[in-house]
């Protein structure tokens, strides 16, 4: 009896100490509920937030670019795809063929589409084929119940009206690459596009735009369920050229002529570039859209690099047409005037070595004016000998060689103005005077651009000023235009006037060296030098043999230079031409560059405003600067 | 013999059932009700695939309970031993099959709901160990050869679910078992002795455990370590719990649930989904509204005056408790994962017929309180 007693009072002390236990736990789970949702709520509360809430980019629509009267030069074309959902697809083999039965369709796109299905989530839209033709979105719509997960619609692609003739200029765009993925996170958007070359690298960031954002709201595998808020995306910057859009295409079309071209034509005051051009060109086209591994080898391997913008980092020896700094250096020196003469016997003797001048019978006595004209070369080695290098190189550099323009294509390269100083810091070795005698007629270490050649002429036609080249009208505005005008040089006009005369008498004298490719018609009449740049030293065997430069091989001809200006009153366009193994300036290069300064004095780029979209105010911006 | 005259013996149904302890079953509806709303939500706002299933199991389990609490608690006392060899006797059928079958096999197809005998073993167990310890005496408690049976008991089960393998639900028949033991008056030294041999035996353990098993326990012990893979879960739940605040998301809100950051939503971690939408409110209601009811068995066990249902309703109330602090510590990373639904709410046929039928016993426990078991 008692120990049933002392028995229910252990069951009793048991049953409390197990209801405590419970009540204690509950406790436990209550607390532990009250720490995570009140005390650590906010934080739990972002974690889930940042669980469910999606940020998506959304593209931003690229700048177009544009020329000087508003043509688009690069426009964002509409870019037709068409996409199968997996998940929609009951049988996405069996959708794929029935499509295939209406566009083309390559069967490894097949494969790929149906590999790619396998791997990805379903719910995520694969490309089957882009830049389909309206025919073919129309008969893909039409059939869209018979091709269940099949759907069509429509991006952007970068494209390129004016194709090879603005290649170079304009560049072209392309997919990101590892080391170019930066700060901005609209680069890593899928098939997203950057500037590779050109302008549209070089204001890429501009034309890009600001991506906007779309919160979206994802369950666990990512998918979509709804939009929460939206910022639309800002199109970039469009940017417009001064460059004459058809100006450039001729220019194109008559460097192809040749087999390795390039040509500048600028304005002489402003510095506006009107057309630069180099040949052969591409397509930029094909590369937006993918380029095959074959075309791009081809590209790589041809011998005239028609992936190089050659008008602005071809480096040539100036030749001849270096002659006019020759002549103003020696103006300048006051070691001549313009009334010195000399006696050209077909070559110039220093101490034991012997310059040949081209013309092996000489010409005779020679002033400054027609030594321009006839391209005596004996004139210059005897000024150079006066002169020294050391004043032709800074003269040389006072015109624009030797250095970067601030251009704003990146692939502008600075040339070379060699000096004494220059030799010993890069050589180690002191200068010769026989080297004095090579560079005053742009040989030997002398090198330019087609650019800088440009901006020389500019610089010697439009009175004396510092013109730099440019080419975004915006820059107009910003620079030209607040800065009044470029800095004048100290060149007397006497000398401008002489070298000019000097130049006039090479198109337009019958012994000129251009005369043959004069302007027939008077109103578009030009003035100009010509030049013919060694590639390889010409040997005494040769010289003997009287071996012509046209039968060696293309590689080792000679190359043609011209530079020139227009009109002949009042210039406002120069224009400078390079044909790479062209042989003779004066056969090669005049001719290309007379059709040229024709074309652009007919068309007269210069005489119309300048177009910039949305800031009217500029519109004056022509870039003339008074002389 | 002063033994009190019994007042209720001779009850007819009816008096049963105007006596029925109408308390608890609000409490239990109230319970049941919390989870048809949360299976509806997690069906995103739908009675069907879940919600409509589990109120109809409900309705028929329900009917089974009150049958339970109506039956004189004589026959259950009666049933025990039958009952459980017939439980034994289905988990040997579930390892059999599972043998012949493929893989790991759990339960038995009955065509409208698939039995898992391991859930009902564990009522079966307090049962016989109730049953056992009914005519013990203090003395007989202190004994440890007495003991030698109970251990055989509890174990036979233990060890055919480990077989299964589920160590969850072995590790939850041994705890029943050993509290049952605990409230029949086993001495507190066999409990001091059992811990410190479970302590020896852990590295043992650890050895036989299934590579998966180690894997939860060491996830459990740094869940942020592996926020994708095995922790994450874990992590889910707590920031599914954690966001939903004091106020909670709102009924059909709840992000994490809704949008599947919450793994097994409509079971094992049902209660994340009712704490995210319904806030620290929601959760502590359902928490109050469990405490009511262990009350409730505590109650009911105080006011028996045999040892068989003292035992028994304890036992079940027991029984009850350690699923829902298993389930709602796991889900709050207090303890590691198992696969432990919670009763009376979590989507799942055996774990709610197990629920109510336990609380079906606990009533016919109160209903005999006063009654004299003869055999």
């Amino acid at each position: 009896m008692k120990k049933t007693r002392e028995q229910v009072k252990v069951f009793t002390r048991r049953a409390f100490v197990i209801g405590g236990l419970q009540g204690a736990l509950l406790g436990v789970l209550g607390g532990r509920l009250a720490w995570l949702q009140v005390a650590q709520g906010g934080r739990y509360k972002t974690l889930s937030d940042k669980n469910r809430i999606n940020m998506k980019l959304l593209a931003p629509t690229r700048g177009q670019i544009v020329d000087r009267f508003g043509v688009p030069l690069a426009v964002n074309a509409q870019n037709f795809r068409v996409l199968v959902v997996p998940e929609q697809a009951d049988n996405i083999e069996q959708s794929l063929r029935a499509l295939k039965k209406m566009i083309e369709i390559p069967e490894e796109d097949i494969a790929r589409v149906l590999k790619q299905a396998s791997k990805t989530a379903k719910f995520v839209p694969i490309e089957i084929r882009d830049d389909l033709n309206w025919e073919d979105v129309a008969r893909i719509e039409v059939n869209l119940p018979d091709l269940p997960g099949l759907s069509t619609d429509v991006g952007e692609q970068r494209s390129y009206p004016f194709g090879e003739a603005t290649a170079h200029l304009i560049g072209y765009v392309g997919a990101v690459s590892e080391s170019e993925i930066g700060d901005d996170p609209v680069l890593s958007l899928p098939g997203f596009k950057i500037g590779k070359t050109g302008i549209e690298k070089r204001f890429d960031t501009e034309m890009r735009g600001k991506a906007g954002r779309a919160e979206v709201e994802v369950n666990v595998i990512g998918r979509e369920v709804r939009e929460l808020q939206k910022h639309e995306s800002r199109k970039g910057r469009r940017v417009t050229l001064t460059v004459d859009g058809e100006l450039q295409r001729f220019t194109q079309n008559r460097l192809s002529q040749e087999k390795s071209a390039s040509a500048v034509i600028m304005d002489a005051h402003s510095g506006a570039v009107y057309a630069l051009a180099s040949a052969p060109s591409f397509d930029p086209n094909a590369f937006t859209s993918g380029l095959s591994a074959a075309l791009w080898e081809e590209l790589l391997a041809n011998p005239a690099h028609p992936m190089t913008n050659k008008a602005v980092s071809g480096q040539y020896p100036p030749a001849s047409t270096f002659k006019m700094v020759s002549l103003l250096a020696g103006l300048q020196s006051g070691k001549i005037t313009k009334n010195t003469t000399a006696f050209c016997k077909g070559y110039y003797e220093y101490g034991s070595d012997r310059f040949h001048c081209w013309k092996s019978g000489g010409h005779g006595w020679v002033d400054g004016r027609k030594a321009l004209q006839v391209s005596c070369d004996t004139y210059f080695y005897e000024l150079a000998t006066e002169v020294g290098i050391d004043k032709i190189a800074e003269v040389a550099r006072m015109m624009g060689l030797g250095q970067r323009l601030d251009f704003e294509l990146a692939e502008e390269r600075p040339g070379l103005v060699p000096d004494k100083a220059w030799k010993l810091g890069q050589l180690g070795k002191k200068w010769q005077p026989g080297e004095t005698i090579v560079a005053s007629i742009g040989q030997g270490y002398m090198q330019a651009t087609p650019l800088q050649l440009a901006v020389m002429m500019a610089r010697f036609v439009n009175g004396g000023y510092a013109v730099k080249p440019w080419i975004t009208a915006e820059d107009l505005a910003k620079n030209a235009l607040s800065s009044e005008n470029w800095p004048k040089l100290p060149i007397k006009p006497e000398h401008i006037k002489m070298i000019k005369t000097g130049m006039d008498r090479v198109v337009n004298s019958e012994k000129g060296t251009a005369y043959g490719s004069r302007s027939v018609d008077p109103a578009y009449a030009f003035s100009g030098k010509t030049g013919t740049g060694q590639v390889q030293r010409i040997t005494m065997q040769q010289r003997h043999s009287g071996i012509k430069n046209e039968d060696l091989a293309w590689k080792s001809r000679h190359h043609a230079l011209f530079v020139g200006y227009a009109p002949l009153k009042n210039p406002r366009y120069v224009c400078s031409v390079v044909v790479e193994h062209g042989i003779g300036g004066s056969r090669a290069a005049a001719p290309l560059a007379r059709d040229l300064l024709i074309e652009t004095q007919k068309r007269d780029p210069g005489a119309t405003p300048i177009h910039i979209q949305g800031a009217e105010g500029l519109g004056k911006a022509t870039g003339k600067v008074p002389t | 013999m002063s033994r009190s005259i019994t007042l209720h013996s001779d009850q007819n149904i009816f008096e049963r059932f105007k006596h029925l302890n109408w308390g608890l079953v609000v409490l239990i509806l109230a319970v049941s009700c919390i989870g048809f709303t949360a299976l509806y939500s997690a069906a995103e706002g739908s009675f069907s695939p879940w919600a409509s299933k589990q109120m109809m199991r409900f309705g028929v389990a329900a009917i089974g309970m009150i049958i339970i609490a109506l039956v004189d608690l004589k026959w259950w006392f009666r049933l025990t031993w039958p009952l459980y060899f017939l439980g034994l006797s289905l988990l040997i059928i579930v390892e059999v099959m599972g043998h012949i079958g493929m893989g790991a096999q759990r339960w038995i197809n009955l065509g409208f709901m698939q039995l898992q005998p391991s859930e009902l073993m564990k009522i079966v167990v307090v049962m016989a160990l109730a049953r056992y310890f009914h005519t013990a005496s203090y003395e007989d408690m202190r004994r440890l050869p007495f003991l030698v049976i109970p251990m055989f008991v509890i174990l036979a089960p233990v060890a055919l679910v480990l077989l299964q393998p589920d160590l969850g639900t072995a590790l939850m028949i041994g705890m029943v078992g050993a509290a049952v033991l605990f409230i029949a008056g086993a001495s507190i030294w066999l409990y001091i002795g059992g811990a410190v041999m479970v302590a020896a035996s852990v590295p043992v353990a650890w050895h036989f455990m299934h590579s998966y098993q180690k894997q939860r326990v060491m996830t459990f012990l740094n869940p942020e370590s592996d926020p994708l893979g095995a922790g994450y879960h874990i992590t889910q739940s707590k920031i599914a719990l954690g966001s939903g605040g004091i106020n909670g998301k709102g009924f059909l809100e709840g992000t994490q649930s809704r949008l599947n950051f919450l793994p097994e939503k409509q079971t094992d971690f049902i209660f994340t989904l009712w704490a995210e939408e319904q806030g620290l409110f929601g959760g502590a209601l359902l928490l109050a509204l469990f405490g009511l009811i262990f009350f409730y068995g505590l109650w009911i066990a105080l006011h028996c005056r045999q040892n068989f249902p003292r035992y028994l309703a304890l036992g079940l109330s027991v029984n009850f408790s350690l699923y829902v602090f298993i389930n709602i510590a796991m889900v709050m990373g207090l303890i590691p994962v198992v696969g432990a639904p919670l009763p009376l709410i979590s989507y799942g046929g055996t774990s709610m017929l197990a629920a109510l039928i336990g609380f079906g016993l606990m009533m016919s426990c109160s209903l005999s309180r006063d009654s004299k078991i003869s055999r």
